[in-house]
């Protein structure tokens, strides 16, 4: 017999959806400004490597992290100067953003420990101890991961800055139609150019709860699409912090029951597919009326449209 | 004390590549006049205004506002400095409110958090002032486009500017909302503010300003006071020979039944006003015209007819046999041709040359095709003959469309459209963008299908043109007919109302 709201669910729904809801308040940094990113997942994978090794190397989980945002800065600078900089293609940007972090870690790996599969074991980050004995929230809360609660402290953060401040509304109106911006007066390439660094350092954020958060090493392409989830999880979100991080529990809550019901009679394949059909079915029935941002992933050329 | 001049630029130039765009332009502005731009489509009046915004920077030339030099980098210095201006093509975020559009990036408050209660009232106060009411929650995606340009208003409003510039802003609206705006401009003027209002039609410009500069091919031609000038003056100065847009349109008796439709309803696409029961019949060697704001279902009737556009009720009769559903090149084939309203978007296509170009959309007739290939020495006979009847001026067979002027790349659909002799001829906004000598020829070419017993749906924002040429005009809104009539039972104003979706008495005829 399988539960469906066991504490030990709950707190697994928890684990997965944070690098989910961190990643797709990342991707929703990248759009709102009208980035497309599919190299989130690639982001995240680097930012995954970054914090394990450099974790290792100072024996220190929060310098790791530290490490995961700045090299997830410096990919979406990249990311940047080729989508708004060199105005081309966001998607093949982004498609080479993933061959590059998924052969560049292996690569690394093999350098630094010889070894192509994972990296040592190294220092994790800390997470809510002996709250067990809180009524009702205990349970949940005992054992969540700092990055967790920071990462619920961003989403809050986010959801204020892009609806209660000045520069807010600016950013959302650059995605929207950055012609108009321009009109105004507010710098349209400087808010592309930081919101996009900003959205990928968030993404390097999410990988390394995954290296560092849940686990304690880097292991090859452990990311296996999360990054894409991220993005579906901000689609269904429609582009906003509380609807990312709610679409972001929904497909951990997903995930986690389907970690649950392996010990059943149907086939392992089928059970794994779970997650990534309700990621589908979610798109396609949601995709069509959510609508993103109008200048999603085009580019912003002025004096030539 | 106030500058007596508030603009003065000489000798502006702008090159974009080999275009030159401004190549040589003097403008001199009193204070607190109107001040009327005139030139034809592509003379450089968005580029020059561009220039002075800070848009982009001009390549050589001064400016001088109210006296002191200036050369903006960006728009903030522009609207810092008091400028203000409402572009051609609407600078909206259609995802936020009326509100949000107004102040974005002026938002009040030293602050960094966004007040919108003391944005309100500043905003409302504005609006009082001019009569121009708003809903300042409405998203702008839903407002319609005579409202758009009354937001785009009080933005520039909003900012304090001193000196307004209005790019060909009576485009989109109908004939009493422009008498309002007029009444607008000349207030502003009686505060002291500068009018700067780019234009291609005179009447407006002998209707509203005090002096008047015209620019052709780049270049300033003349500026006079308003009462030294008349439209006929303007035109020849405007164009550089003397226009004669006597059209001659003979007799025709309308006889067979070319398309009948019924009913059409069609699907709803992204908010895009659908076609709600529309009926209509078009006969051999007529002209039915149809006018109405943008957006009032103008595409979902053309889109429903050719099959691009899911048509869920009602019924289209070509020469009396059902084309609901039937593909668009079927159509095409059966003698159906389109004059789309965006030469580059859905007319041509970019990248090809003019050649290519030309047989767009016939490229598997057989006149074209033997066996598997292109037969290249029939594509250029064909091409040149295009080139020749139709006066299109291009350097190469093989050159870019792209090279070649509005006016000659629409003279390029249409001479595409219409060599295979069409039975139904849609033209959307067939002179959008063109100069005048190839308005003329367009007229001319369509008048000439008539009296070849065309059947044609002339579908225009251009109200004269829509009389002129039409034998019948229907008025959309909201995706159905108010009423039609022959056009010269019809006035200015009468029209004016329907565009607006009021239903006059006594005009509700059949289509
Ligand atoms: N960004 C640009 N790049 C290349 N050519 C341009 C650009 N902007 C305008 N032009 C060209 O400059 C000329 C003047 O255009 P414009 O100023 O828009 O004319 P107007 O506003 O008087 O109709 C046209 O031939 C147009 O094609
Ligand atoms: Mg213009």
């Amino acid at each position: 017999m399988i539960s469906f709201l066991s504490v030990s669910i709950i707190q697994a729904t928890v684990a997965i959806a944070t690098p989910l809801f961190i990643g797709a308040l990342g991707g929703l940094f990248n759009e709102r400004v009208g980035i497309v990113n599919v190299g989130l997942d690639g982001i995240m994978l680097s930012g995954a490597f970054a914090a394990a090794i450099t974790s290792y190397y100072t024996q220190s989980a929060w310098i790791g992290v530290l490490a995961a945002l700045m090299v997830g800065a410096l990919l979406g600078l990249l990311h940047a100067a080729i989508c708004v900089g060199l105005k081309a293609d966001h998607v093949v940007s982004g498609v080479a953003i993933n061959i590059l972090a998924s052969s560049l870690t292996v690569f690394l790996l093999q350098l630094l420990f010889n070894n192509k599969g994972q990296s040592p074991s190294a220092p994790k980050i800390g997470q809510i101890s002996n709250a067990g004995s809180i009524p009702i929230l205990g349970p949940i809360i005992n054992n969540m991961s700092y990055l967790t609660i920071i990462g619920l402290l961003l989403i809050l953060l986010s959801h204020f800055f892009l609806y209660h401040t000045k520069m807010g509304l600016r950013l959302r109106s650059v995605g929207e139609n950055p012609y108009a911006a321009q009109s105004l007066g507010i710098p349209v390439r400087k808010y592309m150019y930081l919101s996009v660094i900003v959205g990928c350092a968030l993404a390097g954020l999410a990988g390394s709860f995954l290296s560092i958060g849940i686990l304690n090493v880097f292991t090859k392409d452990m990311t296996a699409g999360r990054g894409y989830i991220a993005l579906a999880a901000m689609i269904f979100g429609r582009w906003t912090p509380f609807g990312s991080l709610g679409a972001s529990v929904f497909f951990g809550y997903v995930l986690a029951w389907q970690m649950n019901a392996q010990g059943l009679t149907i086939p392992a394949q089928i059970v794994e597919i779970i997650p990534y059909l309700a990621t589908l079915l979610v798109l396609a029935f949601v995709a069509k009326r959510a609508r993103g941002p109008a200048h999603d992933g085009k580019t912003f050329a002025p004096g030539e449209h | 004390m106030v500058h007596k001049e508030a603009l003065v630029i000489s000798g502006l130039k702008k090159y974009f590549g080999h275009v030159k765009a401004n190549d040589g332009i003097d403008l001199v502005v009193r204070t607190g006049t109107i001040h009327a731009i005139v030139g034809e489509n592509g003379a450089g009046k968005s580029t020059l205004m561009n220039s002075l915004f800070g848009l982009h920077q001009p390549d050589s030339g001064e400016i001088y506002l109210w006296g002191e030099k200036v050369l903006f980098s960006s728009p903030l210095q522009a609207l810092a400095h008091g400028i203000g201006m409402v572009h051609q093509h609407f600078m909206l975020v259609e995802a936020l409110s009326v509100l949000e559009n107004i102040i974005l990036g002026a938002e009040p408050g030293k602050g960094i958090l966004l007040n919108y209660k003391n944005s309100r009232k500043t905003v409302e106060e504005i609006c009082h002032k001019y009569g121009l009411e708003l809903d300042l929650d409405a998203l702008v995606e839903n407002v319609p486009v005579g409202i758009q340009q009354r937001i785009e208003i009080v933005k520039v409003l909003y900012r304090g500017a001193r000196l307004i510039i209005l790019d060909e802003p009576t485009a989109v609206l109908i004939p009493q909302e422009i008498d309002r705006m007029f009444e607008i401009l000349r207030e502003f003027k009686r505060d002291g503010c500068t009018v700067i209002f780019i234009t291609h039609k005179l009447h407006e410009v002998m209707a509203l300003a005090d002096d008047v500069t015209v620019i052709r091919d780049g270049r300033t031609v003349g500026h006079w006071p308003i009462s030294q000038v008349n439209e006929k003056i303007l035109a020849r100065q405007m164009v550089g020979r003397e226009v004669v847009l006597d059209l001659v349109k003979e007799e025709t008796k309308p006889s067979e039944l070319i398309l009948q439709v019924q009913g059409l309803q069609t699907e709803q696409v992204n908010g895009d006003q659908s076609a709600e029961d529309l009926s209509f019949n078009i006969r051999a060697g007529e002209i039915l015209g149809i006018v109405g704001v943008a957006g009032n279902g103008q595409d979902a009737l053309i889109e429903g007819i050719l099959g691009l556009r899911k048509v869920e009720k009602g019924e289209i009769l070509y020469l009396g046999e059902a084309i609901n559903g039937v593909n668009t090149s079927h159509l095409r084939q059966k003698g159906i041709s389109c004059i789309s309203a965006d030469r580059l978007k859905t007319g041509l296509v970019r990248e090809f040359s003019v050649r290519e170009n030309a047989i767009l959309g016939y490229q598997k007739s057989k006149e074209f095709v033997s066996k598997l290939l292109f037969h290249k020495k029939k594509i250029n006979h064909y091409a040149q003959q295009i080139i020749k009847e139709f006066q299109i001026k291009t350097p190469s067979l093989d050159a870019l469309i792209t090279q070649l002027s509005g006016g000659n790349q629409q003279k390029l659909i249409i001479g595409r459209e219409l060599h295979a002799n069409p039975k139904l001829i849609i033209a959307v906004q067939p002179t959008r963008g063109v100069d005048i000598g190839a308005i003329e020829f367009i007229y001319q070419v369509l008048l000439e299908c008539r009296r070849k017993n065309a059947a044609i749906l002339l579908i225009s924002n251009e109200l004269e043109e829509v009389l002129s040429l039409s034998d019948r005009v229907a008025v959309l809104y909201q995706g159905r007919f108010m009423g039609s009539n022959a056009p010269n039972r019809l006035t200015k104003e009468s029209i004016g109302l329907m565009m607006a979706g009021v239903r006059t008495e006594g005009e509700g005829e059949p289509v």
